[in-house]
C-alpha cells in the first residue's frame, strides 16, 4: 500500500515535468521557427523544409530588413514614444501615488475614490476619440503618450510601497525644516527606487508592445511605431511595404521570411534583456496583488 | 435649564468653530501635497472625466463642426436603433460566448499551473520552467496575432505539419468555427504562466503546519492540495474571477481587431470591434459612443453585482 503510493507519487512527478517540457516547448518552439525561417533560403522555406534547423543560412533578410527606410523610421518612432511616453508615465504615477500615500492629505479618501472608479468605468473609444480631436493632438505624438500618462493598477503598486515608509522618517525631516515637496523628492524618491525602477520596466514594455493608440490617432505613414507598420507588414499583408524591403534584396528571399524577420527585430530587445529583468517585473506583480 | 441649553450651544459652536479650525489648518499643511497632486489631478480630468462626459454625445446627433455642446439633443435615439438592429443579437451572443468560454478555458488554466509547478521539487527546473512561461506575456498582441496568422495560413507552421500526417489543409482564419478556439488557446498560450504568478505568491503563503497536519490525517498529495492549498487561495481565486467579470464585456478586442476577417465575423465580432469599425471608421460617433456605453455600463453593473455577491458569499471583495 504504501509502496504503492510512493509508486504513484514518482509516475505523477514524471508526468508533471513531462507536462512542463511539453508547455516550455510550444512556447520556445515558435519563437525559434520564426528564427530559423527568416535566415533561412527562401525557396527551401516554401517549399516547407524547415523544421528544426536553418537551410543554407544567410544574414540577407536582416540585411533588407534593417536597410528599410520605413522599418527604420518607425523603429526611431518607437524608440522615441516609449522614452518619452515611459519619462511621463513615471512622473505622473509617482505625482498621483506620493500624496494618495499620505495619511496627513486631507481628502484623501475623496481623490482615491476619483482615481479608482476610472479604473472600473471609462467613456469608451469614441469620446476618447473625441476628447484628443478636441484638444487638436490627432497626428501629433501627444495623443499616444498622454492618454495612457497613470496606469491605476501601477499607481496601487507605488502607493503600497510608499505607504510602507515609516512614518518617523517624515517626523525627522520635518524636525530638520525639510517640507512634504523636498522630502518626496530627496528621500522617498531615493528610497523607492527597486519599485519605481519595476513601474518603470512595465511602462517602458506597454509603450513598447502599444499598437491601438497608434492606429487610432496617426494617420500618417512616417510616424507610425513598429508595432503597426508590423501588422501591415506581418498581418494585412501591405504590398507596398514589403516591396520597399523586397526590391533591395535578391530574389532568393520570399515574404515569409521578411514577416518573420520583422517579427524578430521586434521582439529581440525584449529577448535580449527578458533574463536579466524578469524578476523585477515578477517581484512588482507580487507587491501589487496581494497588498494592493 | 435655559441657560444650561445656552451653554451647551456655545460650547458644540466652540467645537464646530474648532473642528473648522482644525480641518483649514489640515487643508493648510497638506498645501505641498496638493502642489504635487494638481498634474495626476488635471490628467485625471480631461483624460479619464473628459471621455465620460464626451459621453453625453451618445445622446446627441454629434456634428463634428457644432461640437459636442451644441449638437442637437436626440435622447435615446441611438440605444433604440442599435437594440432594435438583426445585428445586436449576434454582436451580444459572440461577445458572451467569447467571454464565457475565456471563463471556462482559460480562467482555471493558471490555477492549474501554479498548482503542478508547486508539486517540481527540483527548484532549478521549476525555475526555468517559470520563466520560459512567462516569456509570452511580454509579446505584443500583434506579434502573437502575426504568428497565428502566419503559422495558420495555408502554406504555415501548422498546415504544413496537418498536411505531413496525411490530413487535409485548413484554412483556420477563413472559418467562423474556427475563430474561437483559436482566441482562447492562445490567450492561454500567452498568460498562462504570468497569471499563475499571483497564485504561486498565494501559495506560499498557506500555513506548513496545515499540510503537516493533512500528512498525519493520511493526505495524499493530491488530497493535500484539494483540501489545503485550494482553501488556502480561495481569496485570491475570487478577487481574480471578479476581476474577470468586471472585463466580461470588453476583453481581448485588440486581438480580434487583428484576427478577424469578412468571413468570421459571424462569430468573431464583438460589440467593441462593432463600436470601433461604425464609430470611428464609419465616422458615426453618437452611435458608435451609444453601443460603447451600453457596453461599459454593463460591464459596471457586472462587476458591482459580482463584488456583492462574493462579498456576501465569503467575506472576500474588492473594495
Amino acid at each position: 500500500m504504501n509502496l504503492g503510493r510512493i509508486h504513484a507519487g514518482k509516475i505523477f512527478d514524471a508526468a508533471n515535468m513531462l507536462f512542463m517540457v511539453v508547455l516550455c516547448t510550444t512556447i520556445l518552439y515558435p519563437i525559434y521557427h520564426m528564427f530559423i525561417v527568416s535566415i533561412s533560403d527562401g525557396h527551401a522555406v516554401l517549399r516547407g523544409e524547415i523544421n528544426l534547423w536553418p537551410v543554407s543560412p544567410s544574414w540577407d533578410t536582416y540585411k533588407a530588413v534593417l536597410r528599410d527606410p520605413e522599418i527604420l523610421n518607425s523603429y526611431k518612432n518607437t524608440l522615441l514614444y516609449t522614452t518619452t511616453g515611459t519619462l511621463i508615465n513615471v512622473t505622473l504615477t509617482a505625482f498621483c501615488a506620493y500624496p494618495l500615500a499620505r495619511k496627513k492629505f486631507y481628502g484623501r479618501s475623496f481623490f482615491t475614490v476619483l482615481v479608482i472608479f476610472t479604473m472600473f468605468f471609462e467613456g469608451g473609444i469614441i469620446p476618447d476619440y473625441i476628447v484628443i480631436d478636441s484638444l487638436g493632438l490627432i497626428n501629433t505624438m501627444w495623443a499616444i503618450v498622454l492618454p495612457p500618462a497613470i496606469h491605476v493598477f501601477y499607481m496601487i503598486i507605488m502607493r503600497t510601497f510608499f505607504q510602507e515608509i515609516p512614518e518617523d522618517i517624515y517626523e525627522s525631516a520635518y524636525i530638520d525644516g525639510a517640507n512634504d515637496l523636498r522630502i518626496f523628492l530627496r528621500i522617498i524618491i531615493p528610497l523607492s527606487v527597486p519599485v519605481i525602477a519595476t513601474i518603470t520596466l512595465f511602462y517602458l514594455v506597454w509603450h513598447w508592445n502599444s499598437f491601438f493608440p497608434s492606429m487610432m490617432y496617426l494617420n500618417e505613414k512616417s510616424q507610425y511605431p513598429m508595432q503597426l507598420l508590423m501588422r501591415n507588414i506581418v498581418i494585412a499583408g501591405n504590398v507596398a511595404s514589403q516591396e520597399s524591403a523586397a526590391a533591395s534584396m535578391n530574389s532568393m528571399v520570399t515574404g515569409q521570411n521578411i514577416k518573420y524577420a520583422v517579427i524578430i527585430v521586434t521582439i529581440a530587445p525584449i529577448l535580449v534583456v527578458y533574463p536579466f529583468i524578469q524578476k523585477y517585473f515578477v517581484k512588482g506583480m507580487m507587491v501589487g496583488s496581494l497588498k494592493g | 435649564m435655559n441657560r444650561e441649553a445656552l451653554a451647551v450651544s456655545s460650547t458644540d459652536v466652540h467645537r464646530l468653530k474648532g473642528r473648522q479650525n482644525h480641518k483649514w489648518k489640515q487643508i493648510k499643511s497638506s498645501g505641498y501635497l496638493y502642489l504635487i497632486f494638481l498634474l495626476p489631478l488635471v490628467y485625471f480630468f480631461i483624460f479619464k472625466y473628459g471621455p465620460m462626459f464626451g459621453i453625453l454625445v451618445a445622446f446627441k446627433d454629434y456634428n463634428v463642426f457644432k461640437g459636442v455642446f451644441n449638437s442637437e439633443w436626440v435622447g435615446f435615439k441611438h440605444f433604440e436603433e442599435f437594440i432594435f438592429e438583426p445585428y445586436f443579437w449576434k454582436l451580444v451572443r459572440n461577445t458572451l460566448l467569447l467571454n464565457i468560454y475565456t471563463i471556462i478555458f482559460y480562467f482555471p488554466a493558471p490555477i492549474i499551473l501554479a498548482l503542478l509547478l508547486n508539486e517540481i521539487r527540483f527548484t532549478g527546473f521549476k525555475r526555468a520552467a517559470q520563466s520560459i512561461s512567462y516569456l509570452p506575456h511580454f509579446l505584443s498582441t500583434v506579434v502573437v496575432a502575426g504568428m497565428l496568422v502566419n503559422f495558420l495560413a495555408t502554406d504555415g507552421l501548422i498546415n504544413q505539419i496537418i498536411a505531413s500526417l496525411g490530413f487535409h489543409k485548413i484554412q483556420f482564419l477563413m472559418m467562423p468555427e474556427w475563430f474561437r478556439t483559436i482566441y482562447i488557446s492562445s490567450d492561454v498560450w500567452q498568460k498562462i504562466g504570468w497569471g499563475s504568478i499571483i497564485y504561486l505568491a498565494a501559495l506560499s503563503g498557506v500555513d506548513p503546519h496545515l499540510y503537516e497536519a493533512a500528512k498525519m490525517d493520511g493526505a495524499n498529495r493530491f488530497k493535500q492540495a484539494l483540501y489545503v492549498t485550494l482553501p488556502g487561495i480561495s481569496s485570491v481565486i475570487t478577487i481574480l474571477f471578479l476581476l474577470t467579470l468586471g472585463d466580461l464585456m470588453s476583453i481581448g478586442f485588440e486581438k480580434i481587431l487583428l484576427l478577424y476577417t469578412g468571413p468570421t465575423y459571424e462569430t468573431a465580432d464583438v460589440i467593441s470591434t462593432f463600436v470601433y469599425r461604425r464609430g470611428l471608421l464609419g465616422a458615426d460617433f453618437s452611435y458608435g459612443a451609444a453601443v460603447g456605453l451600453f457596453q461599459s455600463v454593463i460591464s459596471f453593473v457586472l462587476i458591482v453585482c459580482a463584488n456583492y455577491t462574493a462579498r456576501k458569499l465569503n467575506a472576500t471583495s474588492l473594495w
